[in-house]
């Protein structure tokens, strides 16, 4: 007997014991083949066939006045019948979606991933989370062959999978410059013709892009409009926001960036992010960029990766651990 | 091959005259009472596209045999405006009742054959099977 069979057999047993009983027994026994009938894709006109199959036996007189109104509630259940079956099948493609993207994600996190380097000069900490699957932000750590360290932080506006692909793209773009003996400017200027050539016109990136030099203990920097990041003098005890201006990378072929440069000294600290950090909600309220600052006051005294984990966990609890946006925050600290 | 009878759609009653029909072959040939349910809300999809998008159309049956057993084949055609994206039509989801599990894929899930040629403009062709089990 195949579990259909089995089934419409206990379904008559119990119907017939529900009759002469009416207790709560035989309706636990319901709920039990109910489940059961999910289980194995019955559907609501078979079950109702297997009712009046089930009366007549139990009452082979009452066919006559039952029948036909059994019949028509059958009839009545063939779109729904119908319904359940299309919703199976979305489903089963939609987790075959689901282990698809899980699967493109864990990819390109291996595509993307950027090294921390280690140097005497700076501490550096980076953390960057992605609020779905895949992540729409970007960071990335170059050694030169002076020693100089090369940062990039960028953030595509554009969601989902399609950014995530864009991401892909400026990796390639910028591993075949010759970063290390370019200056920051015109990196920026190399990777918008790419952008602007390659990417669809409805997407943006925004980029920071950093050159730290151990020799003069300078920073240079340009932006392509990308989120003001924000200087801590060790010295007046003040945070300050770095300014650069740009155009967002694929605007515009021929744009040109400028170069600034910033000197750090000991306990200085440099703060990149993405506005995954800046734009954290409470509630349906923005934070203020200002409450980000205080909460890396708190707790600036620690090594650099644990000052961004402790952000992120600070923000993330009070989003409900639900990140609306991607989130990467990059903090260098100067440590002689 | 067997017999052929038709049913002319040309107003929305016609659709409650393939349904009779398609029911009492379906009974004759020894289909279940589920069977014959599914049967007819197949050809009732079937008449009713008939009616709301070509106006105007037929739906024949045949009883078809094969060497183990027998089926109801029905035939739905028309001159109307023909299907233009079939594979669109066919997704699930696509329906303008959104998604409610009839329209085109629903027939094909009550049903066990499906075929479907249409051109623009010269007319639909939809044929489907379901055989006794
Ligand atoms: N015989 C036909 N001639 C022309 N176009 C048709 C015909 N049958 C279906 N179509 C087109 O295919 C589409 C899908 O048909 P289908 O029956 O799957 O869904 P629907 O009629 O839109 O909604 P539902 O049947 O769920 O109420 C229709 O919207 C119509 O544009
Ligand atoms: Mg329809």
């Amino acid at each position: 007997m195949d579990t259909k069979d089995l089934d419409a057999r206990s379904y008559t047993d119990l119907l017939k014991g529900y009759i002469k009983t009416q207790d709560e027994r035989a309706l636990y026994g319901a709920e039990q083949i109910s489940k059961s009938f999910i289980k194995n894709n019955i559907l609501p006109e078979e079950i109702v066939n297997l009712h009046i199959q089930a009366l007549l036996e139990i009452y082979p007189d009452l066919h006559e006045l039952i029948q036909p109104s059994m019949n028509f509630l059958l009839e009545a259940m063939i779109s729904y019948g119908l319904a359940h079956q299309e919703y199976q099948q979305l489903r089963e493609k939609q987790l075959e979606l689901r282990s698809e993207i899980h699967l493109a994600a864990r990819m390109q996190q291996i595509l993307l991933q950027s090294e921390i380097p280690q140097t005497d000069d700076l501490d550096i900490g980076v953390i960057s989370v992605p609020a779905n699957q895949m992540n729409g932000d970007y960071h990335h750590f170059v050694r030169g062959k002076d020693g100089s360290i090369n940062i990039a932080i960028a953030d595509i506006i554009g969601k989902g999978i399609p950014a995530a692909l864009s991401m892909s793209m400026i990796k390639y773009a910028m591993d075949s410059f010759p970063e290390s003996e370019m200056s920051t400017n015109a990196i920026l200027k190399s990777l918008n013709r790419v952008v602007e050539r390659n990417v669809d016109p409805s997407m943006f990136i925004t980029m920071f892009y950093a050159t730290y030099k151990p020799d003069s203990g300078k920073l240079f920097y340009s932006s392509a409009g990308h989120e003001p990041g924000f200087f801590y003098s060790s010295k007046a005890n003040r945070f300050k926001e770095i300014e650069a201006k740009g155009l967002v990378l694929g605007v515009k072929p021929d744009t040109t960036y400028s170069q600034y440069e910033l000197e750090l000294n000991k306990d200085d600290m440099v703060i990149l992010l993405t506005d995954g950090v800046t734009e954290c909600r409470k509630g349906d309220q923005f934070i203020e960029r200002d409450e980000v600052l205080e909460v890396i006051r708190t707790y600036m005294h620690l090594p650099a990766q644990e000052i961004v984990n402790r952000v992120y966990r600070h923000f993330e609890r009070i989003q409900n651990f639900q990140l609306k946006d991607d989130f990467t925050l990059v903090i260098l600290k100067k440590v002689v | 091959m067997g017999s052929q009878s038709y049913v002319t759609i040309m107003k929305e009653w016609d659709i409650v005259a393939a349904r009779q029909m398609g029911r009492d072959i379906a009974k004759n040939l020894g289909f279940g009472t589920v069977d014959q349910a599914r049967i007819t809300t197949a050809i009732s999809e079937l008449a009713r596209n008939i009616h709301l998008y070509a106006g105007e159309g037929k739906v024949c049956f045949e009883i078809v045999e094969s060497l183990e057993h027998k089926g109801i084949r029905v035939l739905a055609t028309d001159n109307g405006p023909g299907i233009r994206d079939l594979s669109q039509v066919m997704e699930d989801g696509f329906t303008t009742s959104g998604g409610l599990g009839a329209g085109l894929p629903g027939v094909k899930r009550l049903m066990d054959d499906f075929d479907i040629e249409s051109e623009v403009g010269k007319g639909t062709k939809i044929t489907t099977t379901k055989w006794v089990r």
